[in-house]
């Protein structure tokens, strides 16, 4: 399940990585080289010895990162199943017109975005934002304590911290328990609200990372331009404004677009807290998928959708990119 | 790359020692799934000695067993691949009978009936069972070695106190739901009557929840082997549902928030039951695993506390009361290099003595009516012998490639009537539609 699983959404941050590996670094000191020394028999022979040593790397990673991509997007145009099938056959774009007419795929897809934008665009990002800026004022003690417990909510298993909400949001859990004790009035919200209750697991979970990466950002802010800032007379939301958030820009961009990337790749914390439901009321692109191709047996049509995840992923990096290249 | 081709050349010796064995004709091998509990060897054990004895019955054989250690969704995923090569596919194969009509489809299995002929043994099986690994040919692809059923577990004591009968036997649905009005009338706090039901509970909603009550409609209600389609539209498939319609929305069944809690199971098993929170259940003949001394939650009482009855039919048609099983079977893969010998070994591990080990060491009810009289077995868990009766007339689900989408659409049914969002026949009408995408409009109309 889970190394099926994992590949998909993996496949954006492995790509920028294979990319950047390879040769780049050294080839650029190559070609400074036989400028200034023109040999040219010789260099073509001599590149070919120094690529060398790098060949068994690029041959691995074809073999394992670019394998299993490539078969998986074969997959997607095709009809195999899990089982009870002699051979499958290509099939086209048969499984993505299926996609966009099947109900349940555009109910995930909906989900999908409410789940990303709120809990990973809205809660991690700005809570992270505003632990850090407050743990950059904090006493020492204070900003050790809150650091340690926000970490280890960071630190527990996906699934572990899937059932520690479940008992958190559930019937007889502790968010009703307090709520009574309130006299507030209590639900069951794994049944009204399960969007919004995993929602809440997620930012619980993933706020750690933002305000580490938030935290780097603004202590590396000159002291000096803070405080000519306040000597200009700004309060604390101009400064915020004017001068904080367009200095940590490209933290922000790059905290998002790994925020996102993750949180649209979460599985086992809604498998553990709803399954999905009640009926698919929580049921994100990859419960979706993981129904589609391990319940169902539909292995072709749960890669179509994997593709697709893929591609909303792709679509939120490339708005992220264009933050991160418009300077200040 | 020389990493790369190191890889390479150990690779192709793998595969090349693997065909070896493969091809050998004094070997034979069995392949079978090892339990994840690595405390677990009671099966193991079961299982070397099978081999020790057919090393001794047929000298010069040999035995190679394979185990694979696996959780049960990546076993079926192993074997699928296995089967596919004549260098792979063992000669033997332990398979849930759940997913043998996927490898019967497939072509992925050798029909047993020519063997079967010849074996004397094969009509000790019950009728039922003979038909747990038939092929849409008629031809059968596997022996079952054991099974499960399902029933009413009901408690004793509130019913006493609610004033019902201790000795407990419906004879129709509405025999059930009085009883369980009874409760809410007499007991408001308990929990009158659980039937699985919607996606969360997956397939405990479809086979211990509806196809419970479907089967009990008519024959075949829910595939039609004759026309080999599937059956739409069917008033059995709409009065399933109203059953279900009934229980969750006149407070007879857990609240549907509990009822659709992905853990319900556990708390049925866990609490529910022994802590007298329940006073009917539909569920499987594993229950008392559940109260053992090592199990999850010790009940020594379980026995004078619960009774058990059959689920009767809609009306109290013929035969009375439904049951639905599962349970593995031994098959011979189309691309074994030994089949003859494989069955042989099949004989030896399927003989009375060694069949009635194996259920006892699975916590599993008999398929073999000189298994089901030892007395051994009979003593081996308190109520087998009920659960062994129903085998009699138990149903096994139309585990075709499609079934786990049917299944699903089943589930999305029971829930839309479960929370009162549609009624039985808009969700039935639901169904039917799905029905119609999964299977391609290979459906009839019953």
């Amino acid at each position: 399940m889970v190394s099926k699983h994992t590949p998909a959404p993996a496949g954006p941050r492995d790509a920028a990585g294979a990319a950047r590996v390879p040769g780049q670094a050294g080839g650029g000191r190559r070609r400074t080289g036989p400028s200034k020394h023109p040999q040219p028999p010789n260099s073509v022979l001599r590149a070919l010895l120094r690529a060398l040593p790098v060949g068994p790397s690029v041959v691995l990673m074809l073999l394992f990162l670019a394998g299993p991509i490539a078969y998986c997007v074969w997959i997607a145009f095709t009809d195999l199943q899990l089982s009870g099938q002699a051979e499958s056959s290509f099939v086209g774009l048969e499984n993505f017109r299926t996609a966009f007419g099947d109900e349940g795929f555009i109910n995930a897809v909906w989900l999908t975005l409410v789940f990303t934008i709120l809990s990973s665009i809205v809660g991690q990002n700005t809570l992270g934002l505003a632990l850090a800026s407050l743990m950059q004022r904090a006493s020492k003690t204070v900003r050790t304590v809150t650091g340690a417990i926000v970490i280890t909510a960071w630190v527990v298993p996906e699934v572990v911290a899937g059932f520690l909400l479940y008992a958190f949001f559930r019937r007889e859990g502790t968010l009703n328990s307090v709520l009574d004790w309130l006299h507030l009035p209590s639900q069951n919200w794994l049944y009204t609200l399960p969007i919004l209750a995993v929602s809440f697991a997620n930012i619980w979970r993933g706020t750690a990372f933002s305000m580490l990466v938030y935290s780097a950002a603004l202590s590396e802010i000159p002291k000096e331009i803070t405080e000519a800032a306040e000597v200009d007379g700004a309060g604390g939301w101009r400064k915020l404004w004017h001068v904080t958030l367009p200095m940590i820009r490209r933290s922000i961009a790059t905290n998002l677009m790994l925020n996102t990337l993750q949180t649209l790749s979460v599985f086992g914390l809604i498998w553990a807290m709803t399954r999905g439901g009640p009926g698919d009321r929580s049921q994100t692109l990859p419960l979706f998928m993981y129904e589609q191709a391990f319940k169902n047996n539909l292995l072709g049509y749960g890669t179509a959708v994997a593709l697709l995840l893929l591609l909303v992923g792709a679509l939120f990096s490339l708005v992220y990119m264009r933050m991160l290249r418009t300077e200040v | 790359m020389l990493a790369t081709a190191l890889t390479a050349v150990l690779a192709a010796t793998a595969l090349s020692a693997c065909g070896d064995s493969g091809s050998d004709p004094d070997t034979i091998r069995i392949q079978f799934k090892k339990s994840t509990d690595a405390k677990n060897k009671i099966f193991d054990r079961e299982i070397e000695a099978v081999k020790k004895e057919f090393e001794e019955k047929f000298p010069g054989k040999k035995v190679e067993l394979i185990p694979v250690q696996v959780p049960d969704e990546q076993y079926y995923t192993k074997v699928q691949q296995m089967l596919r090569s004549p260098k792979t596919a063992p000669d033997l194969v332990y398979e849930d009978t759940f997913l043998i009509n996927s490898d019967i489809a497939a072509g992925l299995l050798t029909p047993l009936d020519d063997y079967l002929k010849d074996w004397k043994d094969w009509g000790q099986y019950v009728d039922t069972a003979k038909t747990a690994a038939q092929g849409q040919d008629g031809k059968t692809y596997g022996v079952p070695d054991g099974t499960d059923t399902r029933g009413l577990w009901y408690n004793k004591e509130l019913f006493a106190e609610a004033g019902l009968p201790v000795d407990w036997q419906p004879k129709t649905w509405d025999d059930v739901l009085d009883a369980a009005r009874t409760i809410k009338r007499e007991l408001p706090d308990v929990i009158p009557l659980n039937v699985y039901t919607g996606k969360p509970a997956g397939e405990a909603a479809s086979m211990q929840g509806f196809e419970m009550l479907l089967y009990g409609t008519g024959a075949d209600p829910l595939y039609d082997p004759k026309s080999k389609k599937w059956v739409a539209g069917s008033q059995g498939f709409t009065d399933a549902l109203d059953f279900v319609h009934t229980v969750y929305n006149d407070g007879l069944g857990p609240d549907p928030q509990d009822a659709l809690d992905p853990n319900v199971g556990t708390k049925v098993g866990t609490e529910w039951l022994p802590e007298g929170k329940l006073a009917i259940d539909l569920d499987g003949s594993w229950m008392s695993n559940n109260w053992l001394e090592t199990g999850p939650t010790p009940w020594p009482e379980w026995t004078e506390v619960l009774g058990q009855a059959a689920m009767p039919t809609q009306n109290g048609e013929a035969p009375g009361r439904v049951s639905m099983s599962g349970g593995w079977a031994w098959s011979i893969p189309a691309k074994a290099n030994n089949p003859e010998l494989a069955f042989e070994f099949m004989k030896v591990a399927q003989s009375r003595k060694n069949n009635t080990r194996l259920t006892i060491a699975n916590g599993q009810i008999a398929v073999r009516e000189d298994v089901a009289a030892d007395p051994d077995y009979q003593a081996y868990v308190p109520g087998v012998e009920f659960f062994t009766g129903l085998v009699e007339d138990t149903h096994y689900r139309p585990a075709l490639p499609v079934y786990p989408q049917v299944s699903t659409a089943i589930q999305e049914a029971m829930e839309q009537v479960t929370t009162g969002d549609a009624s039985a026949e808009d969700a039935a009408k639901g169904y039917d539609e799905q029905l119609d995408s999964i299977t391609d409009g290979e459906v009839v109309e019953k």
